[in-house]
């Protein structure tokens, strides 16, 4: 039987025959159906358009003093908002660009010097550092520290030390007014 | 498991049902007569209790889900209300609480039989894999379980191990956000965390049932590690090792149930009877007992790796910590090629035994540098280093220790059989 089969439908010198071409190209077929299948399933699982919908706030910055930070909850994620003292901006200007893991200047960080906004979420695995409330441990360079695995900010919120690999981002902002901004 | 040579039943009604599916005879062949080496010691019940503790975790499992609600605004009062409405809802969720640390311990004592006695090598390499692939799942059901309750540990242990996969490059913060079906930890990932944690479980008794056939196929090892080599020496499975294993495991359950009366939140972390906050994380984030190895595994690559004297950096220290961490257990998924020594029970190879030994001791301390805050200094010296050389002779024991083992232990005279061992009151 096998060998009427090859002889009918394919070239038995090279080994390979119609069918298993035929073989081949219904298994791909199925392959392709079945992750064309898969992929609503998976892409379900990705945020949804309500989560999406919660993408702007609106921050009064009226009341917040020199040196005070605030915190506020933005898609879920804390930003932290430091209105920073003159002594706080000058360490975050003062230091070499090129000793840092990740190399920003301050200046590229805040569009105005006394304003700095990042959100709150360590880098590494994403712990909130501590360091916005009076008191808190802001470690080593006066900005953040985060408990979990040990990473310390500076006043710039840029990784200085620790595990984290990346400074604390800083979200898309504009100023409405002096005193008010738009986060997202 | 197929239609060979059948003896008949006696009862009618076994036989009309053995005639028509062969379980009795089945049952019979896999558990009655079965032949098992007759010098297990009591390192042998730990596969049975394993088993009795899946069960365990899936019985109250169904329970407390009946009770249970995943949402964000009322998982935390649901369970609560378990503790303190639900007629016996406290005994349940002890049971269960307590059942995940005690399936742990079973099998961390069982994985550690089988590297002892050298089970993972020929023919029962497969064997050893569809068990390491068992302890992975088991990973993933507890670390899904313990963000149920929507305490604190549970929230921000939930951040911390989702967001080990940002590490990957490239794709890492995309497959986080499709993790967390949102931007953080929310009522999206509590949900399909619930989903998962109910049907991991099942996966794993499929993956157990695949174990157990494997095991039937080619055997036990034994404590001699040497092949049986006919009737005189093994005994039948029923009654020798039902009541053996039946005996081991009500002991085992008698130091359990000691946990869930009188101390059942010793091994637990009070963070967790605090509701989950996304505003403030703990401290001190530790998981449970059970994975804080590998948590000191995790944090021990504290440094980036790239190319000396330029700024090029290849693997991050948060990639190299998540790489290390997996690393750990892929290593045992491929230990039957790494060991590769002919004997197999360290009791004839008194180097590897040592080695071990020193690798058991090693693991334990590694799971206490992973219980210590990530700045923690002992005798002047950084906790994280410790972990450092801990992680270091982990991955020695596996990639230089063995091999070199393989080709220099000569290790000790192996006994000709292993009823002449128990003959002689060695075995």
């Amino acid at each position: 039987m096998a060998s009427n089969t090859k002889a009918d439908h394919g070239h038995p010198q090279d080994g390979e025959t119609r069918r298993d071409f035929l073989q081949l190209t219904a298994a791909a077929f199925g392959a392709v159906g079945a992750g064309v299948f898969a992929w609503p399933l998976v892409n379900s699982l990705n945020p949804a358009k309500d989560t999406l919908a919660l993408s702007t706030i609106e921050v009064d910055l009226s009341t917040v003093q020199v040196g005070q930070s605030i915190t506020y909850t933005w898609q879920g994620k804390p930003v932290f908002i430091r209105r920073r003292t003159a002594q706080e901006i000058a360490d975050a200007e003062a230091v070499d660009v090129s000793t840092l893991r990740d190399k920003q200047a301050d200046k590229d960080r805040v569009q105005k010097a006394e304003w700095l906004v990042v959100v709150g979420i360590c880098t590494h695995l994403g712990c909130i550092p501590q360091g916005q409330k009076t008191g808190e441990i802001k470690g080593e360079y006066n900005g953040w520290f985060c408990p979990c695995h040990g990473s310390a900010y500076d006043t710039s919120g840029r990784i200085r030390k620790g595990p984290a690999p990346l400074n604390l981002p800083v979200p898309p902002y504009t100023f409405l007014s002096d005193t008010l901004i738009k986060i997202g | 498991m197929g239609s060979g040579p059948r003896t008949p039943f006696e009862n009618p009604v076994v036989e009309w049902v053995d005639s028509r599916l062969p379980i009795f005879t089945m049952m019979q062949k896999e558990y009655g007569v079965f032949p098992t080496p007759r010098n297990f010691n009591y390192f042998w019940n730990f596969g049975a209790i394993a088993m009795i503790m899946l069960v365990l975790m899936i019985v109250t499992g169904i329970v407390l889900a009946m009770h249970y609600t995943p949402h964000t605004a009322m998982a935390f009062n649901s369970v609560e209300r378990i503790m303190r409405d639900v007629n016996g809802g406290w005994l349940i969720r002890y049971l269960h609480m307590n059942g995940a640390s005690f399936f742990f311990i079973a099998v961390y004592i069982h994985i550690f039989r089988g590297m002892y006695y050298g089970s993972y090598k020929k023919p029962r390499e497969l064997l050893w894999i569809l068990g390491v692939l068992i302890f992975l799942l088991m990973m993933a059901t507890a670390f899904m379980g313990y963000v149920l309750p929507w305490g604190q540990m549970s929230y921000w242990g939930a951040t911390v191990i989702t967001n080990l996969f940002s590490a990957i490059p490239v794709v890492g913060e995309s497959i986080v956000t499709l993790l967390w079906g949102g931007f953080s930890i929310d009522n999206p990932t509590l949900n399909r965390f619930f989903a998962l944690h109910y049907l991991l479980p099942f996966v794993i008794f499929a993956v157990v049932f695949l174990h157990i056939w494997a095991l039937h196929v080619v055997g036990s090892n034994n404590p001699l590690g040497i092949d049986t080599k006919g009737p005189q020496d093994t005994v039948p499975f029923h009654p020798y090792y039902t009541i053996k294993d039946t005996f081991g495991t009500l002991v085992y359950l008698v130091i359990f149930c000691f946990f869930v009366f009188f101390m059942p939140d010793a091994l637990g972390h009070p963070d967790n009877y605090t509701p989950a906050n996304p505003m403030v994380t703990p401290p001190h984030i530790v998981p449970e007992w059970y994975f804080l190895p590998f948590y000191a595994m995790l944090r021990a690559i504290t440094f980036n790796i790239g190319i000396p004297f330029t700024e090029i950096v290849i693997i991050s220290a948060k990639l190299g910590g998540v790489l290390v961490m997996f690393g750990s257990i892929a290593l045992l998924f491929v230990l039957p090629w790494l060991d590769r020594h002919p004997i197999r029970s360290a009791r004839f190879r008194p180097q590897y035994r040592i080695a071990l030994l020193v690798w058991l001791a090693v693991f334990a301390f590694l799971g206490y540098v992973g219980s210590q805050p990530a700045d923690a200094v002992k005798f002047g010296i950084p906790l994280s280093y410790l972990g450092l050389l801990g992680t270091i002779y982990y991955y020695g024991f596996f990639l230089a220790i063995l091999p070199y083992l393989n080709k220099h232990e000569k290790g000790r005279d192996l006994p000709p059989s292993i009823h002449e061992s128990v003959l002689k009151g060695s075995a």
